[in-house]
């Protein structure tokens, strides 16, 4: 993993909860964070499908289920687990430190499928 | 979700899917993605996609959504990218239809006359709308919404400053209004009932999508049935069984639609409604399978019938039976709640299940806001949701009613208690006794 210096904060711990993502932004780009029991996770809020925010949409385990639509994607991974989504999410690296949910702005990819 | 069972039926039709392949009539979401699924779950067999219209399969709802609004872009959901079909050796044949079903032969025949063998044939011919007939009114002067030729179309015609007519306040009326509104046109709605989305809400929602329309200056006329159209130059000129004569440069026509089930019924396979199939979607003859708008099918969670024209029905149903025609591990039930979705303004409405005109309606926010649910209630069991622009506490309604949860009206009423607290209290109560 990178040095902390390349990581930048996208909002606090208390921002984010399991029922209730958190919309951030990242150059323009809204991002979605999520948390999974005590782990954090980010992803575009954009489904890959339609118009669809994410961070709108139903958390169901580790997957969350677009409100436009109902596809699905594993929110670790980015991968698309429900039609209509065929397209993976683009996925970042997170770090928590100080209670502050950070990402690396140049990890951000797209899981092969 | 239900445990996979054997059927015996449906080994034949596997194994009759390998040798012979596997015709699909019907290139629409419904095909589309049963023929992607087939790939998907690694069917070697021969797959041919059959369909009347030129493109290859697409979602239809946003034809009478975002298309409507704009007309210099058009953000087209195809169901899979043009280039898929031959990628994944899938014969897709646009532009073509289908003449006959000749069982004893296992093929269909085209109109070309060309004669295609199946091993296992799935229909998902879906629906076609029902025409107006009356006197003075053709295809040149009303506009039907199904296909993208016919949004294309259409979206065209909706000039700012332009009269708009549509006739029927079900939901692709109300949705083609919002987008003429949009566009700035003066738009009217004729509607036989007594008000909006009469057929298929409770009454609280009509009324409030009644009000919407009205605020946007959409003029209603209720309880009004049609004489005839005038043709007037440009201009058509509706005129109303109370003699009401409307002007308008467009008139849309929403009054329903019609399943294309005639090929099945002259094959001789039994058609009510739409083609009869069980929850495997299977018709009469085991070889055969009806997916989509023209299924009407044995939905175990309603224990009866049920024919649904939605876009998740005809997603899922195609995704179900390519599935169980494909797996070796035995057959699913298509036992799915039903969901729909109304982009309308800046209102999106979601439902599960279906409603009921004696059942209790209990009312979750304030429907003077543009955020409320109403949800039905039968004997203290949810059979019905519908969220305005309330997606996400909404969601869990889906879950309360497949689980048949016992809920207290005034609990559902108040909006301090998330939904979504509510349904992980039920499954953990669930979890114990179980």
């Amino acid at each position: 993993m990178s040095e902390a210096a390349n990581f930048i904060k996208l909002c606090a711990v208390g921002d984010v909860s399991q029922d209730l993502p958190f919309r951030a932004q990242l150059e323009g780009t809204d991002l979605a964070v999520f948390q999974i029991d005590d782990a954090y996770y980010v992803t575009q809020d954009l489904c890959t499908h339609g118009p669809g925010s994410l961070c709108e949409g139903y958390v169901d385990g580790d997957e969350i289920e677009c409100p436009f639509h109902q596809g699905k994607f594993n929110i670790i991974t980015g991968k698309p687990t429900a039609a209509p989504c065929t397209e993976a999410l683009k996925i970042w690296n997170v770090m928590v430190k100080d209670n502050k949910i950070m990402i690396d702005p140049a990890s951000g990819h797209v899981a092969t499928p | 979700m239900s445990q996979p069972v054997s059927t015996l039926p449906l080994c034949e039709a596997r194994v009759a899917a390998l040798v012979a392949g596997v015709v699909v009539i019907g290139a629409g979401q419904a095909g589309g993605r049963a023929v992607e699924t087939l790939r998907a779950q690694g069917f070697s067999g021969a797959i041919t996609l059959i369909g009347d219209e030129p493109d290859p399969p697409y979602e239809r709802p946003s034809l009478s959504k975002e298309m409507l609004h704009v007309t210099d872009q058009e953000t087209i959901a195809w169901v899979q990218k043009p280039e898929f079909y031959a990628a994944n050796k899938i014969d897709f044949r646009p532009g073509t239809r289908v003449a006959a079903i000749n069982r004893g032969q296992h093929s269909v025949t085209l109109e070309g006359g060309d004669e295609i063998k199946y091993g296992a044939l799935i229909i998902a011919t879906g629906a076609r709308v029902r025409h107006l007939n009356l006197p003075g009114a053709s295809l040149q002067n009303s506009h039907y919404i199904r296909t993208l030729a016919d949004s294309r179309a259409l979206r065209q015609r909706l000039v700012a400053g332009s009269r708009v007519v549509v006739i029927g306040a079900g939901f692709i009326g109300l949705e083609a209004a919002a987008a003429a509104v949009t566009r700035g046109c003066a738009v009217s709605v004729i509607e036989i009932g007594s008000q909006p989305l009469g057929r298929v809400v409770p009454a609280q929602v009509g009324a409030y999508y009644e009000a919407l329309h009205a605020s946007h200056g959409v003029k209603f006329y209720f309880n009004t049935s049609l004489a005839r159209f005038h043709q007037r130059d440009e201009t058509v000129i509706v005129e109303t069984g109370t003699g009401d004569m409307i002007p308008a440069e467009t008139v849309i026509v929403g009054i329903g639609v019609i399943p294309n089930a005639e090929l099945a019924g002259n094959a001789g396979l039994p058609v009510e409604r739409g083609i009869i199939v069980d929850e495997y979607g299977c018709t009469a003859d085991k070889f055969i399978f009806a997916v989509g708008d023209v299924a009407y099918h044995f939905n175990p969670l309603f224990d009866r019938h049920i024919l649904l024209e939605s876009w998740q029905n005809a997603q899922n149903q195609a995704i179900t039976i390519a599935k169980n025609l494909t797996s070796l591990a035995g057959a699913v039930p298509y036992a799915e709640l039903p969901w729909f979705w109304s982009d309308q303004y800046d209102v999106n409405l979601q439902m599960f299940g279906l409603a009921e005109p004696e059942a209790d309606c209990i009312i979750r926010g304030n429907p003077k806001t543009k955020s409320w649910i109403l949800f039905q209630l039968k004997s203290n069991r949810m059979i019905c949701a519908i969220g305005m622009n309330a997606a996400r506490d909404l969601r869990p309604a889906r879950d309360l009613i497949t689980m048949g949860a016992v809920l207290k009206s005034e609990e559902l009423a108040d909006i301090s208690v998330p939904m979504a607290e509510i349904l992980r209290r039920e499954k953990r109560e669930r979890a114990l006794v179980g």
